[in-house]
């Protein structure tokens, strides 16, 4: 399984992604210049979390410009597998590949500690080795994790079975108090209609194995691995 | 020249916690009377040519691709001569 991770200048979770591919993994993995034209053959692409040109204007504003993202938008209207992580995820959104925005934090607060987050949809290629409700250990570190959607995009959201993580209690209980930024309905993670773009604001790289803390993310990318494998 | 003046500020629908933020800030050094305040941007575009009409779509366009995100802002401009 051929992995790339496209690196934005301001991107600083490529190297923890790439690490995580190849190493725990044990995956073919590859970085991608944001400038290139061109992709080689490729079967999974991160967007890995940063602040891609500084986050100027808004988070993923400027990204999304970029020459490679033509190429991602490609890959990804072929049913190629995107996974955008924190800023990756903004970008996405930015790019208009997954529905709705980014808003500040409503605490005003950049926030960095472990969450818990609920698996709502245990049936995509990224989240298959997951049981449904599975509640995993994983952590944010953002400033703009709002996720905002109008009542349209989010019963459409809610219909199509696109909510794939939320945040949640230790026991899985998905209320507002547990949830850590504002993000509507407690969205963690979502998926495009396709079911082959996912955005996820907590950082699986950052929990592939347990010597960091937690190995609750590693079965993100090991999904991504069985879904490719029984395809 | 041309100068334009955009503004860009969430939407009326979209909470604001900069603007909440900032309003009790407000209150705490003595101003008691606010019903309301929204933070937005503020981009200042300088054009090099006198056509008012170009002007007005080259700012649109420039909102509608990159400068607002239409899910959660809305914008408003000037143009001016220089």
């Amino acid at each position: 399984m051929r992995f790339g991770v496209i690196v934005f200048p301001g991107s600083n979770c490529d190297q923890d992604c790439f690490y995580a591919i190849k190493d725990v993994l044990n995956q073919p993995v590859k970085y991608i210049w944001h400038k290139e034209m061109r992709l080689g053959n490729f079967d999974c692409l991160i967007l890995p979390g940063g602040f891609s040109y500084g986050d100027y204007l808004r988070t993923g504003a400027i990204a999304r410009f970029s020459p490679v993202m033509k190429r991602v938008v490609d890959f990804a209207k072929r049913g190629g597998l995107v996974i955008g992580i924190c800023n990756g995820f903004q970008i996405l959104l930015e790019a208009g590949l997954l529905p709705g925005a980014m808003l500040r934090n409503r605490s005003l607060h950049f926030i960095c500690r472990y969450v818990f987050v609920k698996v709502e949809n245990n049936q995509t290629p990224f989240t298959n080795l997951y049981r449904k409700n599975q509640v995993l250990k994983i952590p944010i570190a953002h400033n703009e994790g709002n996720y905002y959607i109008d009542e349209n995009g989010s019963s459409e959201l809610k219909r199509n079975n696109q909510i794939v993580l939320k945040y949640c209690s230790q026991a899985g209980e998905s209320e507002d108090r547990f949830n850590p930024n504002g993000a509507k309905d407690n969205v963690a993670g979502i998926i495009n209609k396709e079911g082959n773009v996912l955005g996820m604001m907590p950082h699986p790289e950052r929990s592939a194995e347990t010597a960091l803390g937690s190995r609750d993310g590693f079965f993100i990318f090991k999904s991504i691995v069985k879904w490719l494998k029984d395809k | 020249m041309l100068k334009a003046e955009i503004c860009i500020t969430l939407k009326k629908t979209v909470v604001d916690p900069q603007g909440k933020t900032v309003k009790h800030a407000l209150e705490s050094i003595g101003y008691r009377n606010l019903e309301e305040v929204r933070m937005g941007k503020l981009a200042v575009v300088k054009l090099n040519y006198q056509d008012k009409k170009r002007a007005a779509e080259e700012i649109e366009g420039m909102c509608k691709k990159l400068l607002a995100n239409p899910i959660i802002e809305d914008y408003s401009y000037k143009i001016k001569g220089i």
